[in-house]
């Protein structure tokens, strides 16, 4: 099997039950698995809610290492909305000229330095830089402050063969704190003084509710970017003839870029908190109030009845409901920023790489109960080749 | 050439002419307000939805079986939605009005 291939764990569980379940830390969850099923149950945010304890939604559960309620990820409608409406302007500048220029002359500059190297940890030498030194473009901090965040390694939250480290958390947890108190001194134009000058129903954010939006774009963009980006160099090693391919026809980029987050998943699933007792799907499958479900985009995102060839890359796929950022109020607020980093990374291989050589690799394995998935590497060695 | 007629939700008119490409693609490049075409036209965001005017619902037709099951979910939908990047443009569309839904 080639290295970038991503097997479908779930293709038969989808199939025949709808479902799949998962213990995690005694508060078990039903995963809903098919396509039209996640996104009913997504837009269904009265029974399926997102507002419960704070990091309750998360799987693994995030209950014992967290009490900051995360914005507006962990927020129903309509205050959710509210809060979306404060933060989603910000999180469009990248599509902002001035954001795009800059990001491309951080990724050129990664590639050209990657290719000089005879060999390339990708995940630790390449996507960690890559995905810190765009957060702060993201931010709107200083270049310099990448380097405190590619010094916490890969894993900020969990340590080896841990699922969730305290200790680890609060690293990043007492870091945004310092950053809002810097900020609460002396703001400038970044994020946390944005968010600080911001207001809601006529009062200004908490400081407490900043670190909530903080948190978010920390924890949801860093782990998920550094999969997007390792699997695709994985991908293109395996398919040389696919950065050529980019290469005559650009115009197929954005398509890409779609298929490739649709057939990786970065995200393989993300908690609900049932209300009231009910059914996910319609065939079944009772759960109860005070339950939690979680809604798998990877398996929505192989869902045979909807995709064709579900489990090829097919580059230039070009109707492609895929829900690897979610689906309905909860959708990605970093998307924008993703899909570009992955646009220009997609046109800055093609421009400069001619193949790309794995020397070894090891996967990073999820253990999902029932399932075990595949949704990244811990680690993988490549040889960039110049055209 | 065909000529397409936004009308967003401040009743702003706006008369766009293009052969080919999107209907989402013509209107992001020209910044109807409303449609943001944020997964650039693969039919995975649903940030592109217009209400064809019933009038002139014979000359885009109507929603392909995956775009309905995306619309199925949105709270704004009625029978003659469309999610314009899944509309070409073609001589057939000349004259269309689009009332952007957002």
């Amino acid at each position: 099997m080639k290295r970038s291939e991503f097997a479908d764990p779930f293709e038969q569980a989808r199939n025949e039950q709808g479902i799949g379940k998962m213990q995690d830390q005694d508060d078990p969850v039903t995963m809903v698995l098919g396509l039209k099923d996640v996104r009913k149950c997504a837009h269904n945010w009265k029974t399926f809610q997102s507002g419960a304890k704070p990091g309750r939604i998360v799987v693994p559960s995030e209950v014992k290492i967290r009490d900051t309620r995360q914005i507006p990820f962990e927020v129903d409608p309509p205050e959710h909305g509210d809060y979306r409406a404060i933060v989603e302007p910000w999180f469009k500048r990248p599509l902002e000229d001035e954001y795009r220029t800059k990001l491309r002359a951080q990724i050129e500059s990664l590639v050209d330095q990657v290719l000089t190297q005879e060999d390339v940890e990708v995940v630790s030498e390449f996507s960690l830089k890559l995905q810190s030194r765009a957060l702060t473009l993201l931010l709107n901090t200083p270049y310099q402050e990448s380097d405190v965040w590619i010094g916490w390694g890969t894993h900020v939250f969990r340590s080896e063969g841990e699922a969730l480290d305290g200790d680890k958390a609060s690293i990043l947890y007492d870091y945004i704190d310092a950053q809002i108190e810097r900020a609460a001194e002396n703001p400038t134009d970044d994020l946390y003084s944005v968010l600080l000058n911001s207001e809601i129903n006529g009062r200004k954010l908490s400081k407490e509710e900043v670190k909530g939006v903080m948190i978010l774009t920390f924890a949801g963009g860093r782990d998920t970017v550094i999969n997007a980006v390792t699997n695709s160099i994985a991908y293109f090693a395996d398919h040389p003839q696919s950065l050529a391919r980019l290469r005559d026809q650009p115009e197929i980029t954005n398509r890409a870029v779609e298929e490739l987050i649709r057939y990786f998943s970065p995200l393989t699933h993300m908690g609900r908190v049932v209300t009231e007792d009910t059914k996910v799907c319609p065939h079944g499958h009772d759960v109860k109030a005070d339950s939690r479900i979680s809604l798998c985009w990877a398996s929505a995102n192989r869902d045979a009845k909807t995709f064709e060839n579900p489990n090829e890359v097919v580059l230039d796929r070009k109707v492609n409901p895929h829900v690897a950022f979610g689906f309905s109020h909860h959708n990605c607020l970093g998307a924008t920023h993703a899909r570009q980093i992955m646009h220009i990374l997609l046109e800055t291989l093609a421009a400069k790489v001619g193949s790309i050589d794995i020397l070894n690799a090891k996967e990073n394995i999820e253990d999902l109960d029932q399932f075990k998935r595949k949704v990244g590497f811990d680690s993988i060695n490549v040889k960039f080749n110049p055209r | 050439m065909a000529k397409i007629i936004f009308i967003t939700s401040d009743s702003e008119k706006i008369e766009l002419e293009a052969t080919s490409g999107s209907v989402m693609e013509l209107a992001v490049q020209n910044g109807v307000q409303g449609i943001d075409g944020d997964c650039g036209g693969v039919c995975s965001c649903a940030t592109c939805h217009v209400h064809v005017a019933p009038e002139h619902f014979a000359k885009t037709g109507p929603a392909s079986e995956i775009e309905q099951d995306m619309l199925e979910l949105d709270d704004d939908a009625n029978e003659y939605s469309r999610l314009c990047c899944q509309i070409e443009v073609s001589e057939q569309l000349d004259g269309v009005v689009l009332h952007v839904a957002k």
